[in-house]
């Protein structure tokens, strides 16, 4: 980016003083920001999303602002699967975003097959003619072959029952995350296709430069962005907007 | 963590040390060398510029200058420097002459407190200590409950009041229970909330000036970039935090955080959590940790781990056995599943001297399931087989394979590879140390079951 903006002011076609320069830099990294993909494809009858990512980078508070804004802004009905059956009371906290969203929540025993909650989630909202269902799954490392296995088989078992689902499949990844953010959707890809990043916590003081890199590296666009812990606190991402609030002081 | 980090410090210390006498330039090329791996550990770049300015006076002094052997010096500096950036050797958590020793947990949304409360309630426990909790994250969903469950399960008290109340009463009511309950430790878990959220950061202090705390511990995500530094700088002004728990160590994060706030703070890293499961917490030994990093070991680590998964008869029956050539498979599958509990294997290599030089071994990639497949293979043998593997032919190799769900292969290799095994651990027992080359050799030969990826 900086060699092309280089030869961009050597050559006279942006004029060598600040501002120009400024505002070319913010519009390169806007366009490395954006692709065509990203829109978040709800055409399927029921569109299948699956939320992945670390521990504690904001899966299940995502959910809940997506089902909202799909339930009041489009009057979509939605399914959440809580397929993270391993930490404590994490079904409590889907259902709590579910009442509060307006969704249906489908949850197992705790400590359950998460393949098998997945299963029964999809399963309901093809029953009950929903338009989403979203599956919530255990936050885990990159680093642990066996749970990345895991999430390989969710989505193979959630593949079995609609062909082409899940239609989405979301990555988390914390706008305080470093460097390691790369190595997390590299990894996380290599085990689901991926298909787009929500950054969280956008409203701290990190600017989650890595999803420049995750974009022009992996090809995995950023779809949505976090900024807050609220239901309304979710927005579409828009790389020009992002591009300035990362030149900014 | 920190392997990038510690692979680049290596090599540049064993170039310092091959080379004899030390010129001002090898001094300079090094410190530069030092300066570039630890910017791309995503170490605050404030820090690392203090931190190769000391490094070089101390370099460039009599110290170094005038000794016999200046490269294993540098080597000696450079581990003191790093385990004083981290927190020197430690500082130990300040406990209540009379009462509850009261510990507030604070820290971003995500980074880990509620779990590092249960696992910090676990520690307590261990050390017979009777352990509460308070429940003050009213804002996150389920949060409460969260506690609640983790609490139990690490057998300590939990003192919620849901989510209706101020989470600064909470914080009272709960210490004026624990003293009328006489509980040992109060640790308070807090919501996770932003260093510029003004309203919350004072709720913070105000939870902290009505409860007086012995301990503030901040809690940080192992994976924070360069946010660390600033996120830390907020907190000790707000906080005045006492030290920090890092979380999520275990993963391949490059550990910049980690080195970053004690400098910046001044605030050493108290505790690390290293897994998700409750037992992977401990004290966090800045020394030590330099060391591992440093490629020189941390036995120290490795023998407290050990100890506490064996006892030391059954240690003495063991090398009787092995002296005796009488280790079956039996004993090996007892002393796998010891290895094991100590965690997995590829954490207790780092633990070993020298395993910065023994570099294929580090990436050998110990693979967990392999072991999980040798684990079955002997569960599914007669206590005879065990005894006595060469019993095991044709049927019987079958039926062992059918019933661990292995191949006939990979039983016959087992049982061959246990043999050779038995022979080396035979004249180890009697003082002869192993051809290293033999080790390798050997565990290359396990046939290793490939997985199927989708």
């Amino acid at each position: 980016m900086v060699e092309r903006l280089e030869h961009e002011v050597d050559s006279g076609a942006v004029p060598a003083e600040g501002e120009a320069i400024r505002d070319r830099l913010i519009e390169i990294l806007a366009e490395v920001a954006s692709t065509a993909r990203a829109k978040i494809d709800l055409s399927a009858q029921p569109a299948v999303l699956m939320m992945v990512g670390v521990n504690g980078t904001g899966k299940t508070t995502t959910i809940g602002k997506i089902a909202w804004h799909l339930s009041k802004e489009f009057g979509l009905s939605v399914v959440m699967g809580a397929g993270d059956t391993y930490r404590a009371a994490a079904a409590e906290q889907l259902a709590e975003w579910a009442d509060r969203a307006g969704a249906e929540l489908v949850r197992g025993q705790a400590g359950a097959d998460p393949g098998s909650v997945a299963y029964d989630a999809v399963s309901a909202a093809v029953a009950r003619n929903a338009d989403v269902v979203i599956v919530d799954t255990a936050g885990r490392l990159h680093t642990q072959d066996n749970l990345m296995e895991e999430l390989a088989k969710v989505r193979r078992v959630i593949g079995k029952l609609i062909p082409e689902a899940p239609h989405e499949t979301l990555i988390s990844i914390d706008a305080t995350t470093g460097q390691n953010g790369l190595r997390q959707a590299k990894v996380f890809s290599e085990a689901v296709e991926v298909d787009g990043v929500v950054i969280t916590k956008l409203d701290g003081t990190a600017k989650g430069g890595i999803a420049l890199a995750i974009s022009a590296e992996l090809g995995i666009p950023v779809k949505l962005i976090g900024v807050g812990e609220k239901l309304e606190d979710l927005r579409p991402f828009d790389p020009a907007e992002y591009a300035a609030a990362l030149l900014a002081d | 963590m920190f392997d990038q980090l510690s692979d680049r410090l290596q090599s540049t210390l064993s170039d310092v040390r091959s080379r004899g006498k030390l010129s001002e330039s090898d001094i300079d090329s090094a410190m530069r060398d030092i300066r570039l791996a630890l910017l791309e550990a995503d170490v605050n770049f404030k820090v690392v510029k203090a931190f190769t300015k000391t490094l070089k006076e101390r370099c460039l002094g009599a110290e170094v200058m005038d000794s016999l052997d200046p490269g294993q010096q540098v080597v000696k500096i450079v581990k003191e420097e790093l385990a004083d950036l981290m927190g020197g050797t430690g500082a130990e958590l300040a406990m209540a002459s009379s009462g509850p020793t009261v510990i507030l947990m604070a820290g971003l949304q995500g980074s880990g407190k509620t779990t590092a409360c249960a696992k910090l309630a676990q520690y307590f426990k261990q050390q017979r200590k009777d352990v509460a909790l308070a429940a003050c994250d009213i804002y996150r969903p389920a949060a409460v409950d969260q506690l609640v469950t983790m609490g139990r399960r690490a057998g300590a008290h939990v003192y919620e009041k849901g989510t209706d109340a101020d989470p600064v009463d909470i914080a009272t009511w709960a210490l004026d229970r624990a003293r009328e309950e006489r509980r040992d430790i109060l640790v308070i878990d807090t919501a996770g909330r932003l260093h510029i959220d003004g309203d919350l950061m004072k709720e913070l202090s105000r939870i902290r000036d009505k409860t007086k705390p012995h301990d503030v511990l901040l809690v940080v995500d192992a994976m924070t970039g360069q946010d660390a530094v600033g996120v830390a700088e907020s907190f000790a002004e707000a906080a005045e935090f006492d030290g920090v728990v890092m979380t999520k160590l275990d993963g391949d994060a490059r550990g910049g955080a980690a080195l970053s706030v004690k400098a910046v703070t001044g605030k050493p890293i108290m505790f690390a959590s290293t897994g998700e499961k409750i037992e992977d917490f401990d004290r966090f030994h800045p020394d030590r940790m330099a060391q591992r990093i440093l490629g020189m070991g941390d036995v120290l680590s490795l023998i407290e781990k050990a100890e506490s998964q064996v006892d030391e008869k059954s240690a003495e029956e063991l090398e009787e056995k092995l002296k005796k050539d009488q280790f079956t498979l039996e004993d090996f599958l007892t002393q796998m599943k010891q290895v094991r509990k100590m965690g997995p294997l590829s954490g207790i290599i780092g633990m070993l001297p020298g395993m910065g030089a023994m570099k294929e071994l580090k990436n050998a990639n110990i693979d967990e399931r392999q072991l999980d497949r040798t684990e079955a293979i002997i569960l599914s043998m007669t206590p005879a087989e065990r005894a006595d593997p060469h019993l095991i032919k044709g049927r019987r190799r079958k039926r062992i394979a059918d019933g661990s769900g292995t191949r006939v292969q990979e039983v016959r290799a087992l049982v061959k590879q246990f043999d050779q095994m038995r022979v080396m651990m035979r004249s180890m027992a009697n003082g002869k140390m192993p051809d290293p080359q033999k080790l390798m050799r050997m565990s290359g030969q396990m046939p290793k079951q490939k997985v199927r990826r989708r």
